[in-house]
């Protein structure tokens, strides 16, 4: 009897610095509350929080320059897992995923440098700033994810 | 591409322009390119910054490092010297181009991808070899960091 593998991917977001969603890649999502710009913004804007949140009530940073921010990169509902990963020029990736997934951060890593770098910033088609839509993007990211269930 | 733009638009100033204007097309993003190939963490001050486009960014993409130099009192502005610059092999300034400067596009990359990673700068040409002086020396000056705002407008 063939099975068909549930996919533990349910969807993807790319925000840059500026707020503007680039890309939104959905695999599985049965519940959709908002409309979609408001989905984007509330994303985006709820993960600013966070950041700025956990940087502010870290424990053991001493507040010195020299230490590397804090930045969280997961949290975790009964429903489902969401990761973050955010770049040094503000690229923001959001993956969430079923709940009993492990720890994606160079999942997440690999995405940014061999996917959105090689088929997004690289391609001359491309404008900063913009949202895009690549078919070699999305079957690259596919292929990836599958690697990953 | 330099004699081309030359050719088109004639005035050495404006082509000093375009070649900025180019550079910060290229730089805005090849930061992400650098980022995901170069294993760095967020420079905490510019003098780290400094260091990392010297050592790391020109042996990435151009293959030779610059010697980082001739900081100013509060470090906020620096000289990067190359000793090679690739980009010139085989070229010469004529007479009538004497106000060119070849390389603009490297200031306007280096402008670029600093500002994706909020640091308004200023880049200059402070020697150039092709014009006669001795060395390639860049002039990198820090004006600001911008700090990350919330973009929406709360009534949205």
């Amino acid at each position: 009897m063939a099975l068909a593998m549930a996919p533990r991917m349910r969807c993807l977001y790319i925000f840059n610095r500026n707020g503007m969603c680039l890309h939104y890649h959905v695999w599985l999502r049965s519940l959709m509350t908002l409309s979609p710009q408001q989905d984007q913004k509330l994303m985006f804007g709820m993960l600013f929080s966070l950041n700025s949140f956990t940087a502010k009530i870290d424990p053991v940073s001493s507040g010195k320059e020299n230490n590397p921010p804090c930045s969280f990169y997961s949290f975790r509902t009964n429903t489902y897992k969401l990761h973050f990963m955010e770049t040094a020029s503000g690229i923001k990736i959001i993956l969430l995923t079923d709940p009993r997934i492990g720890d994606l951060r160079e999942a997440l890593m690999h995405i940014y440098s061999n996917i959105y770098v090689e088929y997004v910033v690289k391609n001359p088609l491309y404008s900063p700033g913009q949202p895009f839509r690549c078919e070699l993007f999305n079957m690259a990211l596919d292929h990836y994810v599958k690697t990953l269930q | 591409m330099v004699r081309q733009l030359l050719t088109d638009f004639e005035d050495v100033e404006e082509v000093n322009k375009q070649l900025d204007t180019m550079g910060y097309n290229i730089g805005i993003r090849l930061i992400d390119d650098f980022l995901s190939k170069a294993n760095v963490t967020r420079c905490s001050e510019f003098r780290e910054t400094a260091d990392v486009i010297a050592k790391i960014g020109f042996k990435m993409f151009l293959g030779v490092t610059a010697t980082v130099s001739n900081w100013n009192a509060d470090f906020t502005e620096c000289s990067l010297v190359l000793d090679d610059n690739p980009l010139v092999d085989f070229v010469e300034l004529p007479e009538t181009c004497q106000g060119l400067y070849y390389c603009n596009v490297l200031c306007g990359v280096i402008r670029g991808a600093l500002e994706m990673v909020s640091m308004r700068t200023e880049v200059k040409w402070a020697r150039d070899m092709l014009r006669g002086d001795d060395a390639y020396e860049l002039r990198l000056k820090l004006i600001e960091h911008v700090a990350e705002e919330y973009p929406y407008k709360d009534d949205d």
